[in-house]
């Protein structure tokens, strides 16, 4: 009803804004430049599917906290939570069905074990969107705060350990029409994602609630109930996540992917969500996740083949670094060059 | 406004002594000095990086990426002092990490000042570029026979006291983390830079019309962080014996915690040398004593966590009933 007739903003007209442009040249680019460096080494159906498996990880995290972002805020409990649910999860399925039998059928633990991790998730986000909305408190604290709450739990529960799990190794490993099955879970979740944003009237608020706050308010948009679902999302996706952590690695660990949420962070300011809000679009992300994705497998590769040593591995952050502060002044001198060409017009 | 800043000050003091009471009472080993002196141990290093996060908040930024310096300017400068001078005094090693931050702190400065990019998303992109520099060109091993100096400096003690465990050392690293407090303290207050500081986090605006340079006030601060990380990242190694490349990165959102819980705002503009001390402190003690009361340490994060909630909840609730006085004033 009220989605349809909603004029959207500006991305929903114009897919291809310069920005979301070149981040596809340079996915294209990345990915054209290490097939012909690498050839099969890069450009088979192996890597393509060991990709398709790394990726999900972070680029479901990375989703998760791009609609924070939009709203100006940020989620840096993300990872806590996925962590929180996926030992949560872990936790049912080896009581309900341990390893050597005599539990409950997988077919009935296994669904509800998703579901216990997607509830703890949004339990998590709920509670994050309580403290922005309600308390007040600044989003960055507030989640900086309640994800070491929720990784402080995980530890509690599991008293430091991993938990082993393999029972949903099937997930981590599984492929339906040769697609991995964690990288159908993404693009899922991207199509969500994108209708959310684009055609229903939540997105709208989102972006309106990030451009111009006061606006928003006096336009009658219950800001409250915004926030609460925005950062409920985000926990959600953090739920996924935690179960593609489990079904990936095969156990639950208090303080795995430590490092996820500067990458999610990255990845959105690399797929142009503007820190402030606001702006930014879903296919933007998509190509984010790609080209560090490529980046990542490519250097890898490239400088294994380059120098055998166990350094090599750490290139990749370097480049991630690089690459951000590069878009960045690529996305400077754009601008001055828009505003020279609208100030001389005149 | 001043009020709330020092209603702030008096919450995390009041937390403090609350904490301290409590513990004390349950285990009154927390009172010696022994204890105390492991507690002002733990700072030595926090309260080096917390003044220079103190100094950014103020100014209206966020900086992530001050433990990556720090620990880069560890590792090369032992890595230097190993190769060409493993004979070197103590200080020296002190200068060329400080020298070595100052230079990873003005890459910061240039994209920050230069290209007016937001302070959060540049930090987390040389985070990342430093750390992986580090650990991919210069070494990922962890040295272990640092120089004569260090192991001499982590030896050294300023007061020795008799105790129960023995001898109980309170190290002369604190002295050094006394100076960073009294010099940014003199900074922020008695100076023009600190109060162009004040001034850029509160109105960039309105700083550049009342004739500040905001650019050269950028390229000090980060230049100044930068050199604060790479001492802090010294002290860390002298007093772990050892540098590894790995250590350090990760505790940035916990400092930034605690600098938060002391007053400073992120929105700029406010923040005090004592309202940080006290967040340290406060951090410190949460840190190091849950265990001295029974609470096992894996409820460490959680504690943290409802600290930095509380600290930072109270303030905002705080905040919104006094807005909200305002505007029913206003409209009555």
């Amino acid at each position: 009803m009220k989605a349809k007739t909603t004029p959207n903003s500006l991305t929903s007209r114009l897919p291809f804004d310069s920005q979301t442009l070149r981040l596809l040249v340079i996915a294209i680019v990345l990915f054209v430049g290490f097939s012909v460096m690498l050839r099969d080494q890069f450009f088979s159906v192996r890597n393509m599917q060991s990709m398709a498996v790394q990726l999900p990880e972070y680029g479901i995290l990375a989703l998760g906290m791009m609609i924070p972002m939009l709203t100006g805020g940020i989620d840096l409990s993300i990872v806590g939570s996925a962590n929180l649910s996926a030992i949560v999860a872990a936790l049912v399925l080896t009581r309900l069905a341990p390893a050597e039998g005599g539990g409950m059928s997988l077919a009935l633990a296994i669904p509800l074990a998703i579901l216990v991790a997607l509830v703890v998730g949004s339990l998590c986000g709920l509670f994050n969107g309580f403290l922005v909305s309600k308390v007040g408190i600044v989003p960055i604290l507030a989640t900086l705060g309640t994800g070491s709450i929720y990784i402080g739990l995980s530890f509690v529960i599991t008293g430091g350990p991993a938990i082993t799990i393999t029972q949903l190794a099937f997930i981590g490993n599984g492929t339906i029409l040769g697609l991995p099955i964690p990288i159908i879970v993404f693009i899922a979740l991207v199509i969500v994602y994108a209708i959310m944003l684009n055609r229903m009237a939540f997105g709208f608020n989102v972006y309106m609630l990030g451009t111009n706050a006061k606006a928003a308010l006096f336009s009658g948009i219950n800001a409250t109930s915004v926030l609460v679902r925005t950062y409920w999302l985000a926990g959600v996706a953090a739920g996924i996540a935690g179960i593609i952590f489990l079904a990936r690695t095969n156990s639950a660990k208090p303080d795995y992917g430590s490092s996820f949420i500067l990458l999610a962070v990255l990845i959105a300011i690399l797929g142009g969500i503007s820190p402030t809000g606001g702006f930014g679009t879903v296919s933007g992300m998509v190509l984010a996740i790609l080209s560090i994705q490529f980046l990542s497998t490519g250097l890898n590769m490239l400088m294994l083949n380059l120098f055998p040593s166990s350094a090599a591995i750490f290139f990749r952050q370097f480049a991630w670094g690089a690459l951000l502060l590069l878009v960045m002044v690529l996305n400077y001198y754009e601008e001055q060059r828009r505003n020279r060409r609208i100030s001389t017009s005149e | 406004m001043n009020r709330i800043l020092r209603r702030n000050e008096t919450l995390v003091a009041l937390l403090i002594i609350l904490l301290s009471l409590g513990i004390g009472l349950i285990n009154p080993t927390f009172f010696t000095v022994a204890n105390v002196f492991d507690l002002l141990r733990s700072i030595i290093v926090t309260g080096i990086f917390a003044m220079g996060v103190l100094i950014v908040i103020v100014s209206g930024g966020i900086d992530l990426s001050f433990t990556a310096i720090a620990v880069f300017a560890l590792y090369c400068t032992v890595r230097l002092m190993k190769a060409h001078a493993p004979d070197a005094p103590i200080w020296s090693a002190f200068v060329v990490a400080a020298v070595i931050g100052l230079g990873l702190g003005l890459i910061n400065g240039f994209f920050i000042a230069r290209f007016k990019f937001p302070t959060l998303i540049v930090t987390l992109g040389t985070l990342s570029l430093f750390e992986g520099f580090l650990l991919f060109a210069i070494g990922n091993q962890i040295i272990r026979d640092v120089p004569p100096a260090l192991t001499g400096f982590a030896r050294s003690s300023l007061v020795s006291l008799p105790s129960a465990r023995g001898t109980t050392v309170l190290h002369p690293a604190i002295l050094i983390t006394a100076a960073v407090v009294l010099l940014v303290f003199f900074l922020l207050n008695y100076t023009t830079l600190g109060r162009g500081i004040y001034a850029l986090g509160g109105a960039p605006e309105a700083a550049e019309r009342a004739g500040f340079n905001v650019a050269h006030i950028q390229y000090f601060i980060y230049g100044f962080v930068g050199v604060l990380s790479g001492i802090a990242g010294m002290t860390f190694g002298s007093l772990a014996r050892q540098a590894n490349p790995q250590d350090i990165v990760g505790t940035e959102l916990s400092v930034i915690a605690a600098v938060v819980l002391g007053g400073a705002q992120l929105t700029g503009g406010r923040g005090t040398v004592m309202g940080t001390i006290l967040g340290v402190i406060l951090v410190a003690i949460a840190n190091n004593n849950l265990i001295l009361i029974g609470m096992p340490t894996v409820w460490q994060r959680v504690v943290i966590g409802i600290i930095i909630l509380i600290g930072t909840g109270l303030p905002a609730i705080q905040a919104r009933r006094a807005n909200k006085r305002l505007s029913g004033a206003t409209s009555a």
